[in-house]
């Protein structure tokens, strides 16, 4: 069983001094997926990944990866995996070129084919103008992108992206995604983390979503959708008399009430007809709802609903610049 | 051994491009020779002419700022994510580190040469025979890299590679309380003790001795003694904290 899953991990434990970073972390990967570890800052993301790249050692629990034990089998696992940080892990000083070609050299590859195998990736990334560039005059998206070249130098079969795209601007993320979303077709894993919904639904076969130290649930995007209601009707009521009324006639239906806007949301299938018939059931004098709108339900409103929190920044048009994680 | 080699091609190639603090570490030396030679030489009476003198000092000296610059590299290395990434490649911590010495050493043997070549310019003539030349040559080597991996200590030991650059201010004042410049006789009497009894003093007197071809005495063996004594910890202690900063 084990050598189908390309991770996997059974309570996984880690404290930083007084601060529980994981409070048991079990997560299971399928071979050749793409999987999004889905998180707010401070989840345990970062943790999570260091120690299945072998960087950290689980203070409990145990991990397989590749089907070796990161504890035991260090040099085996660290043969087959890759690891992108959240710092680019690249010389500002040396050109696009050098720094892919030292870390080919550095995994085992001939001059010739260290050679070779930059200019492949090189090409491949978009970023073959800028070969012999020092990467320090590369931009965000550019110096992600040769990190990403460069944890590729290799042939890993699991690869760690540790948030690729945080701090990038939306050009340079979508970018990120179609490279990201190529790798997958290659039967590569991927494991990425990310603190964005929005790139966990666009890339992940799989998420699994943990907050404070635990995975608080798993699945495959439209899964964990359903966990919420599919569609999402949301209303805006004249005054608080028309709110309160149209509340309490709504009763335990309401899955999301704002008394200070006066907007209440309640879950729908999205027809016409059902629609109609509950702003008539809710609204019989037909005043009271100003207007409405329905929603498809996102990995936000999974994220609020697991968590009980809203999502920790908005997802695409201005991403945090994290500059730290857990 | 051949991601080692990687690792010092990739410490020369940064420090070529850091052209600024490359270019302090070599010409500040022959700057401050220069200085002591031309302009206080003359009022220094050492019993030679005070460029035979200051030499071997200034070459000790010489090797300090160029192996400083180790502490700032491997502190900048530490901060960003190439160790994790070197790691996760399993690349060894040593390979990380000797690449670093490597690059140190290689440094050094291009200031020592630069140095010394000014320091024939200006009227330097040693009398060494290919014995005194080698084992002057190997003094120097032993002092270079216990300085590195010292160097090396240092920035694991400090969080950021400004604190690491602090380093060169130890290194920098340890020849001048020493025999480097002036005698120590002629010190005052509270300093003396430790201008004896530190490392730069027995390796001036071994190389001064061996490239003027005068009786060197016990220094080779104290400097010797010195410098492994201070290469062993260095390289414990760069172990230690280099497994406890990637734990």
């Amino acid at each position: 069983m084990a050598s189908e899953l390309a991770v996997e991990a059974v309570g996984l434990e880690k404290s930083f001094g007084q601060v529980r970073v994981l409070a048991g972390v079990d997560l299971g990967v399928p071979r050749g997926i793409v999987f999004a570890l889905l998180g707010p800052n401070g989840a345990g993301k970062t943790t999570t990944v260091r120690i299945l790249a072998t960087l950290t050692r689980a203070d409990a629990g145990q991990a397989r990866v590749a089907g070796y034990d990161v504890g035991r089998d260090r040099r085996q696992v660290r043969r087959r995996i890759s690891l992108a940080g959240q710092s680019a892990a690249v010389d500002g000083l040396q050109t696009g070129a050098e720094n892919l070609r030292m870390i080919a050299r550095l995994s085992g590859l001939s001059r010739a084919q260290a050679r070779r195998r930059a200019r492949e990736l090189l090409e491949q990334f978009g970023l073959a103008d800028a070969a012999q560039r020092k990467a320090g005059t590369y931009s965000g998206g550019m110096r992600r992108r040769l990190d990403l070249a460069a944890s590729l130098t290799g042939t890993p079969s699991v690869i760690f992206l540790d948030e690729p795209t945080t701090g990038l601007d939306l050009p340079s993320r979508q970018v990120m995604w179609q490279v990201i979303s190529g790798l997958a077709g290659r039967g590569v894993t991927v494991f990425l983390t990310t603190q964005y919904l929005e790139e966990a639904d666009q890339l992940a076969d799989r998420v699994a979503v943990i907050d404070g130290g635990r995975v608080v649930a798993e699945g495959s995007p439209a899964d964990l959708k359903k966990l919420v209601a599919e569609q999402r009707l949301d209303l805006l009521l004249a005054d608080a008399v028309a709110f309160d009324a149209a509340a309490r006639r709504a009763g335990g239906r309401v899955i999301g009430s704002d008394p200070g806007r006066l907007a209440l949301s309640l879950p729908t299938d999205g027809t016409a007809p059902a629609i109609r018939a509950l702003l008539d059931e809710l609204d019989p004098g037909r005043c009271a709802v100003r207007s409405f709108s329905v929603h498809t339900a996102t990995l936000d409103d999974v994220f609020l609903a697991l968590t009980g929190r809203a999502r920790p920044g908005p997802a695409v048009t201005s991403p945090d610049q994290e500059t730290a994680g857990v | 051994m051949s991601d080692t080699l990687i690792m010092a091609g990739r410490c020369l190639r940064l420090s070529r491009r850091q052209l600024d603090a490359l270019l302090t570490s070599l010409l500040l030396p022959v700057l401050l020779m220069l200085l002591f030679v031309c302009l206080f030489g003359g009022a220094i009476h050492t019993g030679t002419r005070y460029v035979t003198y200051v030499v071997p000092g200034v070459l000790l000296l010489c090797a300090g700022y160029g192996a400083s610059l180790t502490a700032v590299s491997v502190s900048q290395d530490m901060a960003g994510g190439i160790v994790d990434r070197l790691r996760s490649m399993d690349v060894r911590g040593a390979a990380i580190l000797a690449g670093h010495i490597a690059a140190s050493v290689a440094r050094n043997i291009a200031s020592t040469v630069l140095v010394f070549g000014v320091a024939c310019l200006i009227g330097f003539r040693p009398h060494a025979g290919l014995a005194g030349w080698l084992a002057a040559a190997g003094v120097l080597l032993v002092f270079i890299l216990a300085l590195s991996w010292l160097a090396a200590a240092f920035g694991l030991a400090v969080k950021t590679p400004e604190a690491a650059s602090g380093f060169m201010f130890v290194v920098a004042f340890l020849p001048y309380a020493s025999s480097a410049f002036v005698p120590v006789a002629t010190m005052p009497s509270w300093i003396r003790g430790f201008a004896s009894h530190q490392p730069v003093t027995p390796a001036t007197e071994t190389i001064r001795g061996l490239l003027l071809g005068t009786p060197v005495g016990t220094s080779p063996w104290l400097a010797l003694a010195w410098c492994g004594g201070l290469l062993a910890v260095a390289v414990i202690v760069s172990g230690w904290l280099f497994a406890r900063r990637t734990a």
